[in-house]
């Protein structure tokens, strides 16, 4: 698999680490009063999609940021590239 | 129609003529006591043992496809116990003992080959690790026995024992383990099955379940709704997506892993050997072709196939621990879907649905476990309480804390 990075052009695989989920993005608030089970089902829960899915890539043996892949977990098609904290960055502008 | 040499005479001397089908094909009935989605080695295994050892018969199979043709023909066919937790290793060493009378249980040839397995270790540190399994493994009632590096050049002497960074320091047997031909279990399984009365319904794809008001009656198919007093779920490698249908989210995630077979040669490998500074295992099947294989690819996978990196980083282990393996030719690879669990260990429960019941997040460990596995669900099915050596196999041990977590590498499915 080659992944088309935003900032470096198309790398191969082999030199990134799988996180998963992208939706781990989205931390559960530690001060709600149901912080245990929202963390329990944040941690060990997975959709684990069959088809398109929005997951964490580590360029460990790169420029090592976090991107954000669309992929087919059926094809292992690559859609789309994003840097991580673009869209962390925007989640967080959309919620104020 | 018992199997016996005395048949095959009788049969050789009257031109094969009335050898019958291994299993019928029904048609589905309108309701089951027991249905049991999943035709592949467990969910044959527990519809073997419900029928044989609880009386349960009124129970059908459902197949997507054809029996047997996901993970139980998909593996590197080894078998063994020897695992160090206590909420491991009693439930594997059953699935060992069950492994060592089924050919005789259910009268059909698996080609069971306790040729043993060895675990190699490179480094005083991974000794004492392996000290400690083999000795967990003996208070479980299993066989262990620690081999020191002259044991092993005796044993293995194909080895590379010149390697200056992964030198060979010993290695921890279990000679009770070894291969099975993979296939034979899922067809033994469903014979046996189909003589005590359970349908074995092929080509049958589950489309949805009928839950009302919290109780599970029945689930939809290709070929109409079929009624159910209790839906057991067995699917490993499609659990996330069929428990997805019942609105469930699983601890697991899907991952491919890819195995390996070489052209066939003479008798080189006399068991199974796992190389411990890499990932790698290797056995030669009767055919003469060295079956290996190494880690999952580690990205989320439903794709029977994997990618380069993995092939080569198999190879390089291969290489690394016996160099004659570079002589021989790659025959074919495959990959297979592994249901990763949060800590490499499986589940056996009940669901918070009443009546559906799930099996699954085998990780690349189910093919050893496919006995024990069928025995202990069918327990839960017959009995609704877990069998004792099966009882950890929790769904909401994450919430408990009760994590079975053998390498100890958290929730993190492609490091298990």
């Amino acid at each position: 698999m080659i992944i088309n990075h935003p900032l470096l052009g198309p790398r191969d695989a082999a030199e990134f680490v799988y996180k998963g989920d992208a939706s781990m993005l989205n931390r559960p608030d530690w001060q709600s009063e149901n912080a245990a089970i929202e963390f329990h089902d944040y941690m060990h829960l997975r959709d684990n999609i069959a088809g398109e899915m929005r997951e964490l890539w580590f360029h460990e043996q790169g420029d090592r940021s976090w991107l954000v892949v669309t992929r087919n977990t059926i094809t292992h098609e690559i859609t789309k590239v994003e840097l991580a904290r673009d869209v962390a960055r925007s989640k967080s502008k959309g919620a104020s | 129609m018992r199997y016996s040499a005395l048949e095959i005479l009788k049969q050789g001397l009257t031109g094969n003529k009335t050898w019958k089908p291994a299993w019928r094909d029904p048609e589905p009935k309108a309701e089951y006591d027991v249905i049991i989605i999943g035709g592949g080695g467990h969910g044959l295994a527990t519809a073997y043992y419900l029928s044989k050892k609880h009386g349960v018969r009124n129970v059908a199979v459902l197949e997507k496809g054809w029996i047997g043709g996901g993970n139980v023909g998909r593996n590197t066919t080894i078998v063994r116990s020897n695992y160090m937790l206590p909420g491991n290793e009693h439930f594997y060493e059953l699935s060992m003992k069950l492994w060592e009378g089924l050919e005789q249980d259910f009268n059909y040839n698996a080609m069971i080959s306790q040729r043993g397995i060895i675990n190699l270790f490179h480094n005083d540190n991974q000794r004492d690790v392996y000290a400690r399994r083999g000795n967990a493994m003996i208070m479980a009632g299993a066989d262990a026995e620690l081999l020191d590096e002259e044991a092993i050049r005796k044993e293995l002497p194909f080895l590379d024992y010149d390697n200056a960074r992964f030198p060979v320091k010993g290695g921890l047997a279990q000679r009770r383990g070894g291969t099975v031909r993979h296939d034979a279990v899922a067809w033994g399984f469903a014979r046996g099955a189909d003589e005590n009365g359970v349908d074995i319904i092929q080509n049958c794809e589950v489309t949805g379940f009928d839950i009302k008001d919290g109780i599970c009656l029945g689930v939809e198919t290709t070929r109409g709704r079929i009624g159910g007093k209790k839906v057991a779920v067995c699917v490993a490698g499609s659990s996330g997506h069929v428990m997805a249908m019942a609105g469930m989210r699983l601890p697991i995630e899907s991952h491919v892993l890819q195995a390996f077979v070489s052209e066939g040669l003479k008798p080189v490998i006399p068991g199974v050997v796992t190389f411990g500074a890499g990932h790698f295992y290797v056995s030669q099947s009767d055919k003469g072709g060295l079956v290996f294989g190494g880690d999952i690819d580690g990205y989320n996978s439903y794709a029977q196939r994997g990618n380069l990196p993995v092939v080569e980083d198999v190879c390089e282990g291969g290489m690394a621990i016996m160099p004659m393996i570079g002589k021989a030719r790659l025959l074919r690879s495959w990959g297979g879907i592994m249901d990763m669990s949060m800590d490499g260990s499986p589940y056996i429960d009940k669901t918070h649905i009443d009546g559906l019941y799930f099996n699954g997040g085998w990780c690349y460990g189910g093919f050893k476990a496919t006995p024990a596995s069928g025995y202990c669900y069918a327990h839960l099915l017959a009995n609704n309480a877990p069998h004792p050596v099966a009882k950890e196999y929790r769904l909401d041990r994450f919430i408990s804390g009760k994590m079975i977590d053998e390498k100890g590498m958290g929730a993190q499915p492609n490091l298990h």
